[in-house]
């Protein structure tokens, strides 16, 4: 079976949503991710390699270490997912409200 | 511009609530939900049974361009005229379990009312897998697409 990362199921995770509002405020090296919680470094490595194959975060070399910092695009994207949605709900809506503006005048 | 329609998904839940202001008055929103020939009229579907009561059973069916019927159908468990209407809803011949919905009607003024649709889903996989349907291409193609994968459950 083709393993495919989805980012729903990536942000579907505490941990891995908690790894997400870190590095939202900056970007960390994996140990500094890592003291963060209480799960083993290998647990926490895990998330974050999951994070990078769905391309939530993305890694860069600055020196010896290696930082992990937040892609805002794949993020947007995931607000993107719900937009046809709204966007169906919102034009029934409108609908909803001229065919009551009309019955309004009519009445 | 602010959006009228809000639609309000966090991760990892399953749940997802959806608010709207209208400019009309409350009567007028909720007439629109509780009135069958103007559901019909907004929601672009057929409605079979509309029983406006506590205990009461609903059933609406699309037909898409190509003739193919799509139902929907659940049962009323609140119906308090001009401020909530709870209720349950499933797609016909879909693999998607019922869901709950909380609909609260309230007047926020000046002739203005607003909608609040809090849905409960089964689990968040359902939920998300709702969200995934191809909503932009317009409802048929969601259903059509809800066909696909009911043809491959077969």
């Amino acid at each position: 079976m083709e393993l495919r990362r989805d980012v729903f199921q990536a942000i579907a995770d505490p941990t891995r949503r908690a790894i997400i509002t870190l590095l939202a405020l900056q970007a960390m090296t994996p140990t500094a991710i890592a003291g963060n919680f209480d799960s083993s470094r290998q647990t926490i490595s895990r998330h974050i390699q999951i994070l990078t194959e769905c391309e939530i975060v993305s890694q860069e070399q600055n020196g010896r270490e290696i930082y992990y910092h937040l892609n805002p695009l794949k993020l947007q994207e995931i607000a993107d997912f719900v937009e046809p949605f709204r966007k169906f709900w919102d034009d029934r809506f409108n609908k909803l409200e001229n065919i009551m503006k009309n019955y309004k005048t009519e009445s | 511009m602010e959006k009228k329609t809000k639609v309000h998904a966090e991760a990892g839940r399953q749940e997802l609530v959806i608010t709207r202001e209208f400019d009309l008055p409350l009567e007028l929103l909720f007439k629109a939900y509780a009135e069958a020939e103007i559901v019909e009229q907004w929601m672009g579907t057929k409605v079979l049974e509309l029983e406006n009561k506590n205990h009461g059973s609903w059933r609406f069916e699309t037909t898409d361009p190509q003739g193919n019927k799509f139902g929907m159908h659940g049962v009323i468990h609140e119906f308090i005229p001009g401020q909530r209407i709870t209720r349950t809803f499933e797609m016909v011949n879909a693999p998607f379990p019922p869901q709950l919905e909380f609909l609260e009607f309230s007047s926020s003024g000046q002739g203005r009312s607003a909608l609040r649709m809090h849905i409960v889903f089964r689990s968040v996989a359902d939920r998300d897998a709702l969200l995934k349907l191809p909503f932009a291409q317009g409802i048929n193609l969601a259903h059509n697409r809800l066909q696909e994968i009911v043809n491959r459950l077969k």
